[in-house]
């Protein structure tokens, strides 16, 4: 009777222990927390007596994880983009004309002359004079067409030809887009991970969500202005070499060439050869720094290859003017004074100090090849978060005291066992969500609210049923007994259903939803255990000692 | 001397106006869906896009002057409301500001908020947002569809426990009551007008949740009832069962909307309506798990034989020592 093995006991308190042991840490939330921003700043940079002073706050044998504040109780910025993957394919397409053109050269006798043909930027149209020799041409265009290089798109290749009357039209594969976005998508991860970094701020969250977007949550910042700003920039660089300037915008470029407005001057527009002689791709280093008049100014640095290139064009061309042009706007036009050997420059333009880091953070992490659009955007204060923090504290304190109140009031000493097993539960929840990572939201604060006023409910169960065995007077232990194994079932049943809902949401679910997910979750199960294994052994330890004949529940 | 909150050993009677419970129900049902279609939801941003902005000023909100300040930028449908909570000092003072979404446009731009922020100063000059969240159409709609989904599926999912667990029978009462519950409480939204954004479905689904919890407990006993009284009426049966769970009913619904009042008076604004959803889905979620689920199973009927084929007999292993 009330008899439990050795083992099992050891095992409950070992869980119990065990889940007080990596709650602790939350107990002395920003003490760990500048402990473990001093060890992440000492592994990073090296020590100093500061920082180790601060990583002594907590002692390291002791777990450190911390149950994660989420963007609306600590305040920070959100962000939602989506990846133009489609501006990508334009771009491809129209580095193939050449090859196309090339290709189709040495037939001329049966295809005749080709001419480009404007079209939509998803498909490139060839008109070629021969319309006999289509044929021909179908077969030496398909002829580039490279094997797709993806797990689904296996076997396809990455262009489809057909021919229409006399012209040729090319689109890429339903499989090579595929590839294409995955790449894409990549990429702009890698980027936008690599200039958040790059500013340095606490635990950013950069995710892929579906197969196009990024999300990014940014805790501490007080604006999506200043993110945007560095995220939302392509920062595609590249080198120009200038035909002309102007102030007419709609001037006629010429075959291979094209017009883009100065960034610094209203009205004024240059005519630049559409080629370019080096990228941004090619810089190795880029620094904020000041030109010989003091103005910022942004100091970088080529590769080899590019350092070669660079130098070459500017043996070759001194005295002609040279266009820095970012993201379709021309920085500057600077003419070249002197052969640039070194493969290093500086670029000047109008800056503020800000802007001239932002863009060598921008230049040192690389374009993202395509542009994104933000689709959703959220920015929280952080006094709104402690308000919402403090808020959360004192109504879980209160919820949490009235709840302990009643369950005594109404049962007396079994209510006391059934409210340390719900202090309990409280500080093994808060262990899991530590041990993995989890982050609290304000729904997650509710969802712990909530899990308290259910915690018990396992418990009324239980002891309801213990009271009506009482009525049938079977003596105390039979009918505790009796109480465990028929509530069992029910308090099965009610929580797997609850279960399934909480599973439910954090599959469906995105951002504050899922971390009330989490919680609601992982409450139950810690309820259900503590209430079915931790009340009984109190229970049965409490019946062994006093024997007691009569019990009042 | 222990509180009590329901006598021991109750034998009311449930189902005496069980015809009176259902009608009462269905007629609310029906003022709760007319509500919807007719005056329809308020939907927050994160179902129909746009943005909101919390407003926070030392000068009392003035309506007025914060909707002539933003006329001239133009940017369509705008709502203005005053935030009160009793933590609030005088001189913090907290506006919610609700702009529909603009054209040619996902989330609002940083120029855009910089423009409001200005255009407000002339009002309050120490104005500051609290927050700023943007929601574009796109991801909007795909919200709503994610969010109607998941309440479909964790409804789906529970009926499917229920009919594994237990009998058709049973899934379906406990279903049609969850249905009940989930519908009063969009209802009550609609009525009342509340914001109703992504935070209220997950209210939603724990309702479901809650109620079902309820509701499986009163059934579970019914089944342990079924078995014990086998030649009982079945109306006897239910009630015999609703009044032994009575108690528990009471008592766990009582703390949690105890936790839940706490965090309803104490957790805030910004959570507020998330909690009342709770509150109001728990106590509809009591009430239909003990006058509407098993009303409804007495009506459907249940099968009375409940002995389990005896696991000694009639399989290929049960004569093995023989």
């Amino acid at each position: 009777m009330l008899q439990t093995d050795l083992w099992k006991r050891v095992v409950i308190w070992g869980l119990v222990a065990l889940g007080i042991y990596f709650a602790l840490p939350n107990a002395f939330y920003t003490r760990v927390e500048m402990h473990n921003d001093a060890v992440k700043a000492i592994e990073k940079q090296g020590s100093t007596a500061e920082l180790e002073a601060q990583a002594a706050l907590w002692p390291a044998f002791l777990p450190s994880g911390l149950v994660n504040l989420g963007l609306d109780l600590r305040g920070g910025a959100h962000l939602l983009a989506e990846v133009r993957v489609a501006d990508v394919y334009a771009s491809r397409l129209e580095t193939l004309w050449p090859d196309v053109r090339d290709a189709l050269r040495p037939e001329r006798d049966s295809v005749g002359t080709v001419r480009l043909q404007p079209s939509n930027p998803l498909e490139l149209r060839v008109k070629i004079s021969k319309p006999e020799g289509m044929e021909k041409a179908l077969e030496v265009v398909r002829g580039l067409a490279q094997p797709v290089v993806s797990l689904t798109g296996a076997g396809s290749t990455d262009l489809e030809v057909n021919g229409v009357d006399d012209e040729l039209i090319v689109t890429l594969s339903e499989a090579e887009r595929q590839a294409m976005d995955e790449r894409t998508v990549r990429q702009s991860l890698e980027i936008i991970r690599r200039r958040i970094d790059a500013v340095g701020t606490r635990e950013p969250t950069i995710q892929r969500q579906g197969t196009d977007r990024i999300l990014i949550q940014v805790p501490g910042i007080g604006s999506t202005a200043e993110l945007k700003a560095i995220i939302g920039t392509t920062a595609q660089l590249t080198f120009q070499p200038v035909v002309g300037r102007g102030s007419d915008k709609d001037a006629v470029a010429g075959v291979g060439n094209e017009v883009l407005p100065a960034g610094d001057e209203e009205g004024l527009f240059y005519t630049l050869e559409q080629a370019p002689v080096v990228t941004g791709e090619e810089l190795v280093d880029a620094q904020p720094t000041f030109d010989q008049n003091g103005r910022p100014a942004v100091n970088f640095r080529f590769n080899p290859s590019g350092a070669r290139k660079f130098g070459d064009y500017t043996a070759n061309n001194i005295g002609s003017p040279f266009a820095i042009v970012l993201d379709g706007e021309v920085i500057s036009a600077p003419v070249i004074q002197s052969h640039i050997a070194g493969g290093s420059g500086i670029i000047t333009g109008n800056f503020s100090v800000e802007e001239s880091t932002n863009l060598a953070v921008l230049l040192r992490a690389g374009a993202l090849p395509a542009a994104l659009d933000f689709l959703e955007e959220r920015t929280i204060g952080p006094e709104l978060g402690q308000d919402s923090i403090d808020a959360g504290r004192v109504a879980s304190v209160v919820a949490g005291a009235a709840v302990l109140l009643f369950m005594f009031l109404t049962y007396g000493l079994f209510g006391v066992f059934a409210n340390i097993a719900l202090i309990i539960n409280i500080a093994m929840l808060f262990g899991v969500l530590s041990m993995i990572g989890a982050t609290l939201t304000l729904p997650g604060i509710a969802g712990i609210v909530l899990t308290v006023g259910m915690a018990v409910d396992a418990n009324v169960l239980i002891f309801e049923r213990i009271r009506e065995e009482l009525r049938t007077a079977k003596g105390p232990a039979r009918a505790i007994e009796l109480g465990y194994e028929k509530a069992q079932s029910a308090i099965v049943d009610a929580n797997l259903t609850t279960i399934i809902t909480a599973i439910i949401l954090f599959v469906m679910g995105s951002g504050p939803v899922r971390g009330f997910a989490i919680t609601l979750g992982l409450g139950i199960v810690t309820s259900v255990f503590t209430a079915i294994f931790v009340t009984r052994l109190m229970i049965a330890m409490w019946f062994r000692r006093t024997r007691p004949k009569t019990i009042e529940v | 001397m222990r509180m009590r909150l329901v006598p021991d050993n109750t034998n009311w009677d449930f189902f005496g106006r069980s015809k009176l419970w259902l009608g009462i129900s269905g007629v609310m049902m029906v003022v709760a869906l007319i509500s919807f279609f007719v005056q329809g939801l308020n939907y927050g941003i994160d179902f129909r896009g746009g943005t909101t902005i919390r407003t926070v000023s030392a000068q009392p909100v003035d309506v007025g002057g914060y909707r002539n300040a933003l006329q001239p930028l133009e940017l369509g449908d705008v709502s203005i409301s005053e935030v009160f909570d009793p933590s609030f000092g005088a001189d913090h003072n907290v506006a919610m500001i609700r702009i529909q979404a603009q054209d040619e446009e996902e989330a609002i731009t940083a120029e855009a908020t910089e423009q409001l922020r200005q255009a407000l100063s002339t009002v309050a000059p120490d104005i500051s947002f609290a927050s700023v969240e943007s929601v574009g159409p796109k991801v909007s709609g795909e919200l709503i569809q994610t969010a109607v989904i998941a309440v479909l599926l964790a409804i789906g999912a529970v009926l499917i426990y229920i009919w594994l667990r237990f009998e058709w029978q049973f899934a379906v009462g406990a279903v049609l009551a969850l249905v009940h519950d989930v519908v009063l409480t969009i209802g009550v939204f609609s009525e009342v007008q509340i914001k109703f954004d992504l935070a209220i479905i997950a209210a939603l689904l724990t309702i479901v949740g809650y109620s079902l919890n309820d509701t499986v407990v009163v059934f579970d006993r019914v089944r342990e009832n079924l078995i014990k009284y086998k030649k009982m009426e079945l109306k006897e049966v239910l009630n015999i069962s609703i009044n032994e769970t009575l108690s528990r009913t009471i008592m766990t619904s009582l703390t949690t909307m105890l936790a839940l009042i706490a965090m309803f008076v104490l957790g805030g604004d910004v959570i507020r309506g998330f909690v009342f959803a709770m509150m109001w889905g728990i106590f509809v979620g009591t009430y239909s798990s003990i006058f509407i689920a098993s009303a409804l199973l007495l009506r459907f009927g249940v099968k009375r034989d409940w002995t389990r084929p005896d696991a000694n007999s009639g399989n290929q292993y049960s004569n093995i020592d023989a």
